[in-house]
């Protein structure tokens, strides 16, 4: 989706034949991976519009899949936007830059869901939670689960004042109807820029629970991921690891999860800077 | 709050990832925005006394979110060039990632 649009991506950027197929090592048989764009700019910086802060590419500004042009709210989110495409090497690699994405999705909403939708969507991720799904057999992971994850539980319990608990049953846990109020009218207090980066984060860690946890800033991303990959972890510590499957996945989820708390904060913060005052 | 360690030490591995994610050679990484941005960020919140900071520690937890951030981005890449970047692979490659080799016909094929 985002190989055939980029051509659009930049104002009166003429269109250039595509790189090159590097050739697939399975000597020209079977399947190659499809072309990635060459850098087609030399340098990247930041500007202060109407609409916020956009992004040039040499004088040309970016724009969104859709065409609209890239801005956004805060500075250092458009730093770490420019960032991103400054370290783009020979190609452009659209799967590496997950705060990129993210803002395009803000821009774009591809998806056509208001404010009400994403909160709905991220409330009932509260039904099929991670943390709330136990196992009873075997006795080890069970344990894990309990010591790891019921802390977590606990906290959650106790910042937002509900009740959520936790069930080894199929059906999941039987979540009261005022724990899902209490979510839903404190997503509501987010705008909508953040609740995309909320949504992305729950999706991406299957657990509200452990997203409010990331966005409170009450445990860190590695912590969050290790919670939320925790059998997986256990089957690694009793199978072995494969660095191309379980590390990539570790890697990228990591990733994911790091950008989208990223953006949630520099989204949802406004920067108030109170200096001390300075005795003569 | 999440427990995470010396400021500097995050300071230390986020220009790391900079430099090493920086682009084309022959620009010094310390000319990139992300690198005054990052100081001035740290120098600004920096305090003197041992007291509890809240907008220091939210800004350090900001720090070290993005710093797992950019680590784990070259990582993947670094796998994905590894393992994913380069199509299909020949039998007798797929063979060998998982520890067999293909027979070997004495005096050729057919």
């Amino acid at each position: 989706m985002w190989r055939g649009r980029c051509r659009r991506l930049l104002l009166g950027c003429a269109p250039r034949p595509a790189p090159g197929v590097p050739k697939g090592t399975g000597g020209g048989r079977g399947y190659a991976p499809p072309a990635e764009r060459k850098r087609f700019y030399q340098n990247v910086s930041i500007s202060q519009g109407e609409g916020g802060f956009e992004i040039n590419l040499d004088h040309r500004k970016l724009k969104t899949p859709q065409a609209k042009l890239f801005t956004v709210p805060s500075e250092a989110l458009a730093i770490a936007v420019a960032t991103e495409w400054d370290s783009q090497k020979d190609t452009i690699k659209f799967y590496t830059m997950h705060l990129t994405t993210l803002c395009n999705t803000a821009l774009d909403n591809p998806t056509q869901r208001s404010k009400g939708q994403l909160i709905r969507a991220a409330v009932k991720f509260l039904e099929t939670d991670t943390v709330c799904y136990r196992v009873e057999e075997p006795a080890a992971l069970a344990e894990l689960q309990k010591n790891e994850w019921d802390p977590i539980v606990a906290w959650a319990e106790k910042r937002y004042n509900v009740a959520i608990g936790s069930s080894t049953s199929i059906m999941g846990p039987n979540i009261p109807a005022s724990t899902r109020d209490t979510f839903s009218s404190h997503l509501a207090s987010y705008n909508m820029w953040a609740l995309q980066g909320i949504e992305y984060v729950i999706t991406q860690l299957k657990s509200l629970i452990l997203s409010m946890g990331l966005i409170d800033r009450h445990i860190t991303v590695e912590k969050a991921v290790l919670l939320s990959r925790l059998e997986e972890e256990y089957q690694i510590q009793r199978w072995g690891k494969v660095e191309w499957a379980h590390d990539y996945d570790l890697c990228e989820l990591c990733a994911r999860a790091a950008a989208g708390t990223l953006f949630v904060h520099l989204c949802s913060e406004s920067s108030t800077v109170k200096h001390k005052l300075l005795q003569d | 709050m999440a427990a995470l360690g010396s400021p500097l030490r995050t300071l230390r591995g986020l220009l790391r990832e900079l430099r090493l994610a920086s682009g084309p050679p022959g620009r010094p990484y310390r000319d990139t925005a992300a690198y005054r941005h990052l100081l001035a960020a740290f120098r600004a919140h920096r305090v003197t006394s041992e007291k509890l900071c809240r907008a220091q520690q939210e800004l350090h937890f900001q720090a070290a979110t993005y710093l797992c951030l950019l680590r784990s981005v070259r990582h993947l890449a670094a796998l994905h060039r590894e393992y994913h970047g380069r199509g299909e692979r020949s039998p007798e490659e797929v063979a060998g990632l998982v520890g067999f080799r293909l027979p070997q016909q004495p005096g050729g094929k057919g």
